[in-house]
C-alpha cells in the first residue's frame, strides 16, 4: 500500500502541472497558426532565405514544401553521418556505414529516433548537435504544422484548398515554442545534473584504484528538445535511464512533463483554430483517457510484477534503475509510447510481458494518446471523421464533421490514412519473421522474440523509436527495413492528411442543424475512444495475442 | 510534371531553410546553453564529479568518479552496488541494459545465481535479498541501491571495517535521498558518496 500512494500521486502532480499550462500554451499556439504577422526577426529571416511567408499555399503547394524540406533533410543528415570523421568535435569517430546512416538519417527526420547504434562510441558531438539535434526540432515543427493545417482546413469555408503557409508554419514552431522551451528545459536539467561540455571521454581513477571512462557532450542541449518535440533519440544508447541525461526523480518528472505538454496543448490550440473550445477539450479528452488507462495498466503490471523472472528477483527491478522505482518507470513508459517519443527510462524489453503489451498497444493506436506534437492531433482527429462516419451510417444522414460533409473522397482519404500503418506493421513483421537476417537479430525465441521484432515494426511504422533492445538492428537487414518502414509511416499518412485538409478548406462551412451529431459532449468522447480502440483491436489482436498475450498467459 | 517541378524549387527553398535553422539549432543554441551551464553550473555541467573527501570538483584527475554513476566497488569491506550490464561492469562507453525478458531462462538463472552471492556474502536467508540486488539496471550505471539492500550490507561493512554498525547506519542515512516531494521515484542510497564517507571515517 505505500507504494500506491506515491504512484497515484506523482500523477496527480503531472495533472497538476500539465493543467497550468496546456490553457496557456494552447493558447499561444493558436495565435500563432492563425495571426498574419509576423516578428521583426521572422521576416528577416523570409527575406534572407528568400521564401514568402504571406503566400496562402494551396495543399499540393504546402504538402510539397514540407515534402522537399523533409527530403533535403535526409539527404544532409545522410551526408554528415557518412562524412562526421572529417568534422571538428568528432571524437576520432569513424562514418556511419551506409545503411547505418540511412536508417539514421530517416529516424530523425521522421520524428522517429530509433536508434540502431550507441551514441557515445558512434557519434561525434558535432553530428549530436548540429545534425541530430537540429531535426529534432523540425521534425517536431513539421507534425505542428501538418497538424495547424488541418485545423486550419476544418475552420475554413471555400477557400480552393487553400491551407496556409509551410514556411510560416516551420519557423513559427521553431522558434516561438520550440526553442524558447528547449532553452528553459535545458538549463532547468543542467541544474538537476544532466552535463553540459564539449569534452570527450577521458578516465577517472575510481574510489578503489580501478579507472572509470567517463564521457562528455552537450547532453542537456539535446535532451530537452528531444522530449519537448516527443522525439526520443538519446545522446547515450540507454537513453533516459543513463545519469547524465536523466539524473534525478524530478527530472524523470520534468522529462515526462514535456512530452505530453505540447500534444495535449495542440488539442487545446485546435479547439480556439476551429473557433468552437469545446471541440478541442472533447479531442483532449480522449487522449487523456486513453493514455489514463494505459497508464494505470502499465504501472499495475510493473508494481505487481509477473513472470518467472521478477517472480526470482522479487520484484520487475530488471532494466529499472532505483531512483525512479517502477511507478517512475511504467509513467516514463506508458507517456513515451502514447507520445510517439521513445525515450526510455527503462528497458522496454524486460518490462513484464502485460506491461509491455501496454507499451505496444499504445504505440498501435497511432500514437493519438496524446501522440507526437502534431502527428497525435492529426491522427485522432481522422478517428474523430472515422466516427462521425460511423454515427452517420447508423442513422442513415451524411454525415459532417464541424460542419464539413464526409462524402465519398473524404472517407477514402480516412480510409487509407487509416489503413498505411497497420499495413506497414503487419507486412514489416511478415518479412522479419521470414527472413533470416530478419531473425538473427532476435534475442529471445518464442513469444518474447515474436515481441521484440514485432516492437521493433511497431515502433517504426509508428514513428516512436522505443525499443524492445534485445534485439541487435544494426544489420543491414533491420536498418534497410526499419528505415522505409519509417519514411513511408511518417509521410504516406501526412499527405492524406493535408489532402483532407484541402477538401475540407474547399467546402462551404454548413450550420449545424438538428441532424448534426454533437462532437463536443461526452457521448462523442465514449464514441471516439470506442472507435479507437475498436479500429486497432481488430487489427492488432491476432499478432498481439502470439506475443505479449501468450507471454503473459504462460 | 508541374508537381515535380513544384517538388524541385520548394527543396531549394528547405535547404536554405535548413541551413538557416543548422546555423541557429545546431550551432548557437547548443553552444549558448554550454556557455551559460559552464558560467553558472559547472559542476553540474561537468558531470557531477566528486573527490575521495565528497568534495565537488570538475577536474578528472582530482575527481574518484561521478556522484551520478555507479562504479565497480573493488574492495570488500564496502558497499556494493547493482549488477551491472554495462560492459564488464559500469563501462560509460558500453551503457546497457540486459534487455532479457520476464520469462528468461538465462535472466532466472542470473537472479537465482546472484541471490546465493549476495546471500552467502552477506550472511543472510537468500529470501531476504531485495531485487535490485540481483537485477541489472536499466543504464548499467545505476549509482543507487535501496534502502533494502543498504540496510542488508550494513553488519558485513561494520564487521570488515571495525566500524560501530550505528556508526555504519548514520553515515547510510546520510547519503540517502527519500522520495522527492514525498512522490517522485523510490528512496536511495549513493554507493559511491556512501563508500567514500565509509573509507574517510576509517581515516
Amino acid at each position: 500500500m505505500s507504494d500506491v500512494l506515491p504512484a497515484i500521486g506523482q500523477v496527480l502532480l503531472l495533472v497538476a502541472a500539465l493543467a497550468a499550462a496546456v490553457p496557456l500554451l494552447g493558447r499561444h499556439l493558436a495565435h500563432l497558426y492563425t495571426s498574419p504577422r509576423h516578428l521583426r526577426v521572422e521576416s528577416a529571416a523570409y527575406r534572407v532565405l528568400r521564401v514568402d511567408p504571406d503566400a496562402d499555399q494551396h495543399w499540393r503547394t504546402y504538402t510539397a514544401s514540407l515534402l522537399g524540406f523533409s527530403m533535403v533533410s535526409v539527404l544532409a543528415l545522410f551526408g554528415l553521418g557518412r562524412l562526421q570523421q572529417h568534422l571538428p568535435l568528432s571524437l576520432g569517430f569513424a562514418p556511419l556505414p551506409s545503411d547505418g546512416a540511412w536508417n539514421t538519417a530517416v529516424s530523425f527526420v521522421t520524428n522517429t529516433n530509433w536508434q540502431w547504434y550507441s551514441g557515445e562510441v558512434t557519434v561525434g558531438h558535432l553530428m549530436q548537435m548540429s545534425g541530430l539535434s537540429v531535426q529534432n526540432f523540425v521534425s517536431a515543427a513539421v507534425g505542428m504544422a501538418a497538424a495547424a493545417a488541418f485545423a486550419r482546413g476544418l475552420a475554413r469555408s471555400q477557400r480552393d484548398g487553400r491551407v496556409g503557409n509551410f514556411w510560416s508554419d516551420l519557423v513559427r514552431g521553431v522558434l516561438r515554442v520550440l526553442l524558447p522551451g528547449a532553452v528553459v528545459s535545458a538549463l532547468l536539467l543542467v541544474a538537476l545534473g544532466a552535463i553540459q561540455n564539449l569534452t570527450g571521454t577521458s578516465p577517472v581513477r575510481t574510489l578503489t584504484g580501478g579507472t572509470q571512462q567517463v564521457t562528455g557532450g552537450p547532453v542537456a542541449s539535446q535532451e530537452a528538445i528531444k522530449q519537448l518535440g516527443t522525439n526520443g533519440g538519446g545522446f547515450y544508447n540507454v537513453n533516459s535511464a543513463h545519469p547524465f541525461e536523466n539524473p534525478t526523480p524530478l527530472s524523470n518528472l520534468l522529462e515526462i512533463f514535456l512530452m505530453l505538454v505540447i500534444p495535449f496543448a495542440m488539442a487545446w490550440a485546435f479547439g480556439l483554430i476551429v473557433r468552437d473550445r469545446r471541440q478541442g477539450i472533447a479531442v483532449l479528452s480522449v487522449m487523456a483517457l486513453l493514455l489514463g488507462v494505459s497508464i494505470a495498466l502499465l504501472t499495475w503490471s510493473e508494481m505487481a510484477g509477473p513472470g518467472t523472472a521478477p517472480h526470482a528477483a522479487g520484484a520487475a527491478m530488471e532494466g529499472k534503475e532505483v531512483r525512479y522505482g517502477e511507478a517512475g518507470s511504467a509513467l516514463f513508459g506508458a507517456v513515451t509510447t502514447g507520445t510517439s517519443t521513445g525515450a526510455v527510462n527503462s528497458m522496454h524489453d524486460s518490462l513484464t510481458a502485460p506491461g509491455g503489451g501496454v507499451a505496444m498497444f499504445n504505440m498501435m493506436l497511432g500514437e493519438i494518446a496524446p501522440g507526437g506534437t502534431g502527428s497525435g492531433l492529426y491522427g485522432m482527429l481522422m478517428l474523430a471523421v472515422v466516427t462521425v462516419f460511423l454515427c452517420g451510417l447508423m442513422v442513415g444522414r451524411t454525415p459532417e464533421y464541424l460542419g464539413k460533409k464526409i462524402g465519398q473522397r473524404e472517407i477514402v482519404l480516412v480510409a487509407l490514412y487509416v489503413l498505411t500503418t497497420p499495413i506497414l506493421v503487419l507486412t514489416g513483421a511478415a518479412i522479419a519473421l521470414t527472413a533470416s537476417d530478419g531473425l538473427a537479430g532476435l534475442q529471445e525465441s518464442g513469444p518474447h522474440g515474436l515481441s521484440e521484432a514485432l516492437y521493433a515494426v511497431t515502433s517504426a511504422s509508428n514513428n516512436n523509436g522505443s525499443a524492445f533492445g534485445g534485439l541487435t538492428s544494426g544489420t543491414p537487414f533491420w536498418n534497410t527495413l526499419l528505415g522505409v518502414l519509417m519514411l513511408v509511416g511518417r509521410f504516406l499518412p501526412m499527405i492524406f492528411v493535408l489532402a483532407l485538409a484541402g477538401r475540407f478548406a474547399s467546402q462551404r462551412q454548413l450550420p449545424p442543424s438538428a441532424g448534426t451529431l454533437p462532437t463536443h459532449r461526452p457521448l462523442f468522447v465514449a464514441l471516439l475512444s470506442g472507435v479507437a480502440l475498436v479500429v486497432v483491436g481488430l487489427t492488432y489482436v491476432p499478432v498481439l495475442a502470439l506475443g505479449p498475450i501468450v507471454e503473459s498467459l504462460s | 510534371m508541374k508537381d515535380l517541378h513544384t517538388l524541385f524549387r520548394t527543396s531549394l527553398a528547405g535547404l536554405r531553410v535548413l541551413v538557416l535553422m543548422t546555423l541557429v539549432l545546431g550551432i548557437a543554441y547548443p553552444l549558448a546553453i554550454t556557455g551559460i551551464a559552464q558560467a553558472t553550473m559547472p559542476w553540474q555541467a561537468d558531470g557531477s564529479l566528486v573527490t575521495a573527501d565528497g568534495a565537488h570538483t570538475t577536474d578528472r584527475d582530482e575527481a574518484v568518479g561521478s556522484a551520478l554513476i555507479g562504479q565497480v566497488v573493488d574492495d570488500e569491506r564496502l558497499f556494493q552496488p547493482r549488477p551491472s550490464a554495462a560492459g564488464d561492469g559500469y563501462d560509460m562507453l558500453g551503457t546497457y541494459g540486459s534487455n532479457l525478458g520476464p520469462t528468461s531462462p538465462e535472466l532466472v538463472a542470473a537472479i537465482e545465481e546472484r541471490k546465493a552471492e549476495v546471500a552467502e556474502r552477506e550472511g543472510v536467508d537468500p529470501a531476504d535479498v531485495p531485487a535490485d540486488a540481483v537485477t541489472a539496471s536499466a543504464s548499467g550505471l545505476d549509482p543507487h541501491i535501496s534502502r533494502a539492500y543498504a540496510a542488508l550490507q550494513v553488519p558485513r561493512v561494520a564487521r570488515l571495517t571495525g566500524l560501530e554498525e550505528d556508526e555504519v547506519r548514520a553515515l547510510v542515512e546520510e547519503h540517502t535521498d527519500g522520495r522527492t516531494l514525498g512522490v517522485l521515484g523510490e528512496p536511495h542510497v549513493n554507493v559511491l558518496t556512501l563508500d567514500a564517507a565509509v573509507l574517510a571515517a576509517l581515516g
